[in-house]
């Protein structure tokens, strides 16, 4: 079922993609150049190609916001499409189980992610050993897998449920309009509500002389537990933990300043491999268990709708 | 019997589409499955192969009950819904060996089978073009050729000559006649066009509203409704007398 790749649409995500991310490896490329001039390798720069900001955003802001729509892209049409041109009615009167077909739309799907992410992160690397000149080391090489991985089974989500719309929904613009909104949803009116939320259940007074620690301490305790319902959130959490090894937490309090918790998190020595990985799995487990759920539910649909012609 | 099914029904909600059917189709014949639009008929199509399971009733098709195994019976049958889709972007011949390779053909046995098939349907000129520059009558013709792919013992056919020009119609007709006699393939067509299936099938059965109100040869039907000495008569007048009394 490779008949993604002669697709138009295929072709001009996967190039807009790889197109963001060279330039703005070649910004930072640059930035880091510039600011790099007679000083020693700090530790782990490499990775700095992936998260630094820039001028715009990082190349890992980008993928978080963005994946999505790679795996809304790939997944609204799957099953409906197959409807409306009336091949699913033949399809499913073949010798085939009927969950193969829903396996092989996903699978393929994720076959294309892996694929444009590997080939997106080869890119930059190769791109940011020319401009900075520094080879990376089997530390980051690792990491960078790993958040290669985070992002393959964070975009295999947002597949599952524009697959799972595509069997829902009869027509594929009303499937894709719900996939959008879905990812509109969590990228914006999640942390939205959180905030909201938090500030009802546990409000911040300015008024008092000091800030309240323990109160500061329950805000952004609700704040985060309703922000990671949120997809979105779990997944930048477990990248920029696994990128950004400076970084104790995923999360850290707001009790200091800017500058003292820029010297905090900067001029420490940088958390090991493993421990990054034990941060992160939880957020993991939490991507993988909403994937499986909404595939579950689209087996369910797709098992028992009945096909017909008309 | 090929086909049988005991007081297979099948309720939507309130209504029922099929009501207790007791059918049987016989080895090697021309089944004509006639009724009005809605009568329940693709939805018996639908549960002979599995694709929705009866709400009481047993059926049997060459021998596997379709909702318990319907993997055996996709196996051996060929079924070609009203208004048959493929995908556009590729040639007849992609379409045919895709079919193919879901029902775990050999290509060697395939790509054999594929040129046989299309000119036997009459597209082997064709059969590089893209599916989508295709008109509706090699559409059509293009279906029969996939479904026969996987060589099956029975077809079922939803209404395969909707829609075609008289010329495509004969076309069709033949063909199926031909399948029928010269391969030993049971075909089981359902339609509402009646003057066709007279002139190809051996038996019918009629359905409306989701009961089979009359099944046998067409001259025994005639006999039955017309009476016995009329000798020119039409399908259509037979079937109005039941429609009527229905």
């Amino acid at each position: 079922m490779g008949d993604h790749f002669n697709s138009l649409r295929f072709l001009l995500i996967s190039a807009l993609i790889v197109m963001v991310g060279v330039i703005i490896t070649s910004m930072i490329g640059m930035a880091i150049q510039e600011e790099l001039k007679g000083m020693a390798k700090p530790t782990l720069l490499f990775l700095l190609l992936f998260t630094s900001t820039g001028k715009l955003f990082s190349f890992v802001q980008f993928i978080g916001f963005f994946g999505p729509l790679l795996g809304i892209f790939l997944g609204f049409d799957s099953i409906n499409r197959e409807r409306v041109s009336r091949t699913l009615s033949k399809l499913v009167s073949q010798p085939i189980f009927r969950d193969s077909i829903i396996n092989a739309k996903f699978l393929s799907g994720a076959a294309i992610i892996a694929i444009i992410l590997v080939a997106t992160v080869l890119l930059i690397s190769g791109l940011g050993i020319r401009l900075i000149g520094v080879v990376p080391g089997v530390e980051e090489v690792s990491r960078l897998f790993i958040y290669v991985i985070i992002s393959l089974l964070y975009i295999s989500f947002w597949l599952g449920i524009s697959i799972l719309f595509s069997v829902v929904f009869r027509s594929t613009a009303t499937s894709a309009l719900a996939s959008l909104a879905v990812w509109i949803f969590f990228s914006f009116f999640v942390s939205l509500g959180a905030s909201v939320l938090s500030d009802a259940v546990a409000p911040v007074s300015q008024t008092a002389s000091g800030v309240d620690a323990e109160m500061l301490i329950r805000h952004e305790r609700v704040q985060r537990v309703v922000s990671s319902f949120s997809p979105m959130t779990l997944y930048s959490d477990a990248t920029t933990t696994i990128l950004d090894p400076m970084r104790k937490t995923t999360r850290s309090l707001i009790l200091m300043g800017p500058l003292e918790r820029f010297s905090m998190s900067r001029f420490q020595s940088p958390l090991p491999l493993l421990e990054s990985i034990f941060i992160v799995i939880p957020h993991l487990i939490s991507i993988v268990a909403i994937t499986l759920l909404c595939f579950g539910i689209c087996y369910l649909v797709f098992m028992r709708q009945e096909i017909r012609t008309v | 019997m090929i086909v049988e099914t005991e007081d297979l029904t099948k309720k939507y909600g309130i209504q029922t589409a099929v009501n207790q059917l007791n059918l049987g189709i016989k080895e090697g014949e021309v089944f004509g499955f006639l009724g009005p639009n809605g009568a329940g008929k693709t939805t018996t199509l639908l549960m002979f192969l599995g694709l929705t399971e009866p709400t009481s009733g047993k059926a049997k098709v060459i021998g596997f009950d379709p909702t318990r195994e319907p993997f055996k019976v996709k196996e051996k049958v060929g079924y070609l819904p009203e208004n048959v889709g493929f995908y556009d972007d590729m040639d007849a011949r992609q379409n045919l060996r895709y079919i193919a390779r879901l029902n775990r053909i050999p290509n060697e046995v395939s790509e054999k089978r594929i040129d046989y098939w299309l000119e036997m349907v009459g597209l082997s000129d064709e059969s590089t073009k893209k599916v989508g520059t295709y008109s509706k009558g090699m559409r059509q013709r293009l279906g029969i050729a996939e479904v026969l792919i996987k060589e099956p013992k029975l077809i079922f056919l939803d209404e395969p000559t909707i829609g075609l020009d008289p010329d495509g119609t004969n076309r069709m007709l033949d063909l199926i006649h031909s399948l029928s006699r010269d391969k030993n393939i049971t075909i089981f067509l359902s339609s509402h066009l009646l003057d066709q299936v007279q002139r190809i099938c051996d038996r019918v059965g009629i359905m409306i509203q989701g009961n089979l109100v009359a099944m046998g040869p067409i001259e025994e039907l005639a006999k039955k409704k017309l009476g016995l000495n009329q000798q020119d008569y039409t399908l259509e007048e037979v079937y109005m007398k039941y429609f009527k009394e229905a």
